[in-house]
C-alpha cells in the first residue's frame, strides 16, 4: 500500500494534466499592463517570505537560526502545492453558506487565463489566484515568529498543512471571496489585515500559550544573534510589501499609486514611533527597534491602504509604533507569554490597530469603491470592522486551539526535547550547523567515515 | 622559563605586541576569551527587554620567556595596557619545566 501510493498519486495528476485547457479563450478582455503589475507584485510577495525567514532568522540564537528560516522556506514549498490543489478553491470558489468556497476549482481546474470579473476584471484568472497565493505563503510563516527556537520540525509541518487549509482559506473567502459573510457584512480589509495579520497573530498568541515558555526565558540570555541579517530582512519586507499593498489594487492606476505612498509613509512613522519610545524609555533607539517599528507601522497600513490618505497614514503608524511597542516591551512580559519573535505583539496587536484605524480613518474621495469612516462621518463601518476582528479572533484562535491539540495527539508532543532545545533546532531537527560551530580549522577532521547513498541513513 | 599570561582589553592587543617585538619576543599565542573581574558587564536592550551581560570580552595573550625578562615584560604590558580604569585586566606569571622546538627537537631556552 504504501508503494502504490505516490503511483496513484502520480498517475491521477498526469490524468487532470493532461485535460485539454482554453489557455487563450479571451485574451482581449486582458490588461497587459494590469497583468504585468500583477505579476510583478506577485513576485514582490513572495520575497517578504525570505525576507521574514531573515527578518526571524537573525532575532534567534545561533543554534536555532537554520530551524528558523527552515520554517519559512517549506511554508513556501508546502503552500505552493496546497494551494493549487484545494487552497485556492477554498478560499475563492463559489459561495457555500457564505463561510467556505466550493470545489469547483480544485487541483486549479476551470482557473484559467480568462479573466474572472468577481475578482479582477483584466488580468488572467491565473495571475490572480498566484497572487493571492504569495499571501497564502507568507500568513503562517508569520506565526512561527511566535513559537521559534522550540517547535518539533514534523509536527510544524502538519500544524502548517492543517491551519493553512482550515483556517487561512476559510478567512480568506469570508474577507474576500464573493459572498463571504464579512464582505456582505461591509467590512474594509484592503490587503489582509485581518486575513493575514490578525489571524497569524492571534494563532500565534494561542500557539507560544500551548507550548510554553522556552527554556532559560528569564534567567539566560536569549537574545538576537545577528541583528545585521534581521534588518536585511526587514528590508526585504517592506520592500515586498508594495506589492502586497499597492497590488492589492488588482490594476495599475492610481488606486495602486495612493495604496504605494500610503504603506511606505506608515511604515516610516511605525519605525519613528518605536525609535522615540525606546529613546523615551531606555535612552537609546536601537537598529532592531526601527525594523519592528517599520513593519508595526507596515501591518497597520496594510488594511486600510487603498482606503486612507498620507496624513491618515502617518497617525496611523505612529500610533502603531507607539502601541506595539508597548505590548512587546511591557504587556508581554507582564502576562508572561513568551512570543518569542513578536508575531502577536506586532501582527496581532498591529492588525488589530489597522483594521480600527481603517473604521476611523478611510475616505470615500481616496476610494469611491471604499466607504467611510467615523472620522468622516460614518459610525457604521467601524462597527463592521469591530465584528471582523472580534470573529477573526475568535475563529482563529478557537481553531488554532483544536488544531493544536489535534497535532499534539497525532505526534505526542509537538516541542523538542528539553535535551534537544539546549542543543538547538538546527543540530536536532535538521542535522546541519549553519556556521560550522564545531569545527577546528577543518571539518574534515570529525569526520570518522562517509557512508555512500545507496547504504541509506546511518 | 617563565610563562606571562596577561588578559587586556581587546584595543591594546597591537600596542602590546608591538612593544613586545621591539623588546625582542619573537612568539605569542593570542586568544578572544570572555571574562569578568572588577569591571560591570554592560547593558543590552532587545525590544524594551533589558539584559545585563555579565561577560566581556577581552584579549589573553601567552608568552614564555627567559626567567630573567619577566620583570621587564611586566613592565612593558603595565605600561601599554594601563588606563588607570577599571578593566584593565590582568597578568600572571607561572614556572614552565621545560619547552620543545617540534622541528629541531631544540630544548629549553634555546625552544622558544
Amino acid at each position: 500500500m504504501k508503494k502504490t501510493f505516490p503511483v496513484i498519486l502520480v498517475a491521477l495528476l498526469l490524468f487532470f494534466a493532461l485535460q485539454p485547457e482554453s489557455a487563450n479563450a479571451a485574451e482581449s478582455a486582458v490588461n497587459t499592463g494590469d497583468t504585468t503589475f500583477i505579476l510583478f507584485s506577485s513576485a514582490l510577495v513572495m520575497l517578504m517570505t525570505p525576507g521574514l525567514a531573515l527578518f526571524y532568522g537573525g532575532m534567534v540564537r545561533k543554534k536555532n537560526v537554520l530551524g528558523t528560516i527552515m520554517q519559512s522556506f517549506i511554508i513556501i514549498a508546502i503552500i505552493s502545492v496546497q494551494w493549487v490543489l484545494i487552497g485556492y478553491t477554498l478560499a475563492f470558489g463559489s459561495d457555500n453558506f457564505h463561510l467556505i468556497g466550493s470545489m469547483e476549482w480544485l487541483g486549479f481546474q476551470g482557473v484559467g487565463m480568462a479573466p474572472n470579473p468577481d475578482y479582477a476584471a483584466t488580468i488572467p484568472h491565473q495571475a490572480f489566484a498566484t497572487f493571492q497565493l504569495m499571501f497564502a505563503i507568507i500568513t503562517p510563516a508569520l506565526i512561527t515568529g511566535a513559537f521559534a527556537e522550540r517547535m518539533r520540525f514534523s509536527a510544524f509541518i502538519v500544524f502548517t498543512l492543517l491551519w493553512a487549509t482550515f483556517v487561512y482559506d476559510p478567512l480568506a473567502h469570508w474577507v474576500w471571496g464573493v459572498d463571504g459573510w464579512m464582505r456582505n457584512l461591509g467590512t474594509l480589509d484592503f490587503a489582509g489585515g485581518t486575513v493575514v495579520h490578525i489571524s497569524s497573530g492571534i494563532s500565534g498568541l494561542v500557539a507560544a500559550y500551548f507550548l510554553g515558555k522556552r527554556k532559560g526565558l528569564g534567567s539566560e540570555a536569549l537574545v538576537p544573534h545577528n541583528i545585521p541579517m534581521t534588518l536585511m530582512g526587514a528590508g526585504l519586507l517592506w520592500f515586498g510589501w508594495f506589492g502586497f499593498n499597492a497590488g492589492s489594487a488588482l490594476t495599475a492606476g492610481s488606486l495602486a499609486a495612493s495604496a504605494f505612498i500610503v504603506t511606505n509613509t506608515a511604515a516610516g512613522a511605525g519605525a519613528l514611533a518605536w525609535a522615540a519610545c525606546e529613546v523615551y524609555r531606555h535612552g537609546k533607539a536601537t537598529a532592531l527597534g526601527i525594523a519592528s517599528g517599520a513593519i508595526a507601522g507596515l501591518v497597520s497600513i496594510t488594511p486600510g491602504a487603498g482606503f486612507v490618505g498620507p496624513l491618515s497614514a502617518i497617525v496611523i503608524g505612529l500610533l502603531s509604533g507607539i502601541i506595539c511597542f508597548f505590548f512587546v516591551s511591557v504587556i508581554k512580559h507582564k502576562l508572561g507569554y513568551d512570543d518569542s519573535l513578536d508575531a502577536f505583539g506586532i501582527h496581532g496587536v498591529g492588525g488589530t490597530w489597522g483594521a480600527l484605524a481603517t473604521g476611523l480613518f478611510a475616505s470615500q474621495s481616496i476610494n469611491p469603491a471604499g466607504a467611510d469612516g467615523l472620522f468622516f462621518g460614518n459610525p457604521h463601518l467601524l462597527t463592521a470592522q469591530v465584528i471582523s476582528v472580534l470573529a477573526t479572533i475568535a475563529f482563529a484562535g478557537l481553531s488554532t486551539f483544536i488544531i493544536l491539540k489535534l497535532v499534539k495527539a497525532i505526534f505526542g508532543n509537538i516541542r523538542v526535547s528539553e535535551e534537544d532545545e539546549i542543543i538547538g533546532l538546527d543540530l536536532t531537527q535538521h542535522g546541519e550547523d549553519a556556521y560550522d560551530s564545531s569545527s577546528l580549522e577543518s571539518g574534515l577532521a570529525f569526520i570518522t567515515h562517509t557512508v555512500p547513498l545507496s547504504s541509506g541513513p546511518i | 622559563m617563565k610563562k606571562i599570561e596577561c588578559i587586556i582589553r581587546p584595543n591594546k592587543l597591537d600596542e602590546i605586541s608591538d612593544a613586545l617585538n621591539l623588546y625582542g619576543i619573537q612568539g605569542m599565542t593570542v586568544t578572544q576569551v570572555m571574562g569578568c573581574g572588577l569591571q560591570k558587564g554592560r547593558r543590552e536592550v532587545y525590544r524594551g527587554a533589558v539584559y545585563d551581560i555579565h561577560l566581556l570580552p577581552k584579549i589573553k595573550i601567552e608568552i614564555v620567556v627567559p626567567d630573567g625578562w619577566v620583570d621587564d615584560i611586566i613592565k612593558i604590558i603595565r605600561d601599554k595596557a594601563n588606563t588607570g580604569e577599571i578593566g584593565d585586566g590582568k597578568i600572571f606569571v607561572s614556572a614552565i619545566e621545560n619547552a620543545v622546538r617540534i622541528r629541531t627537537g631544540e630544548q629549553g631556552n634555546a625552544a622558544i
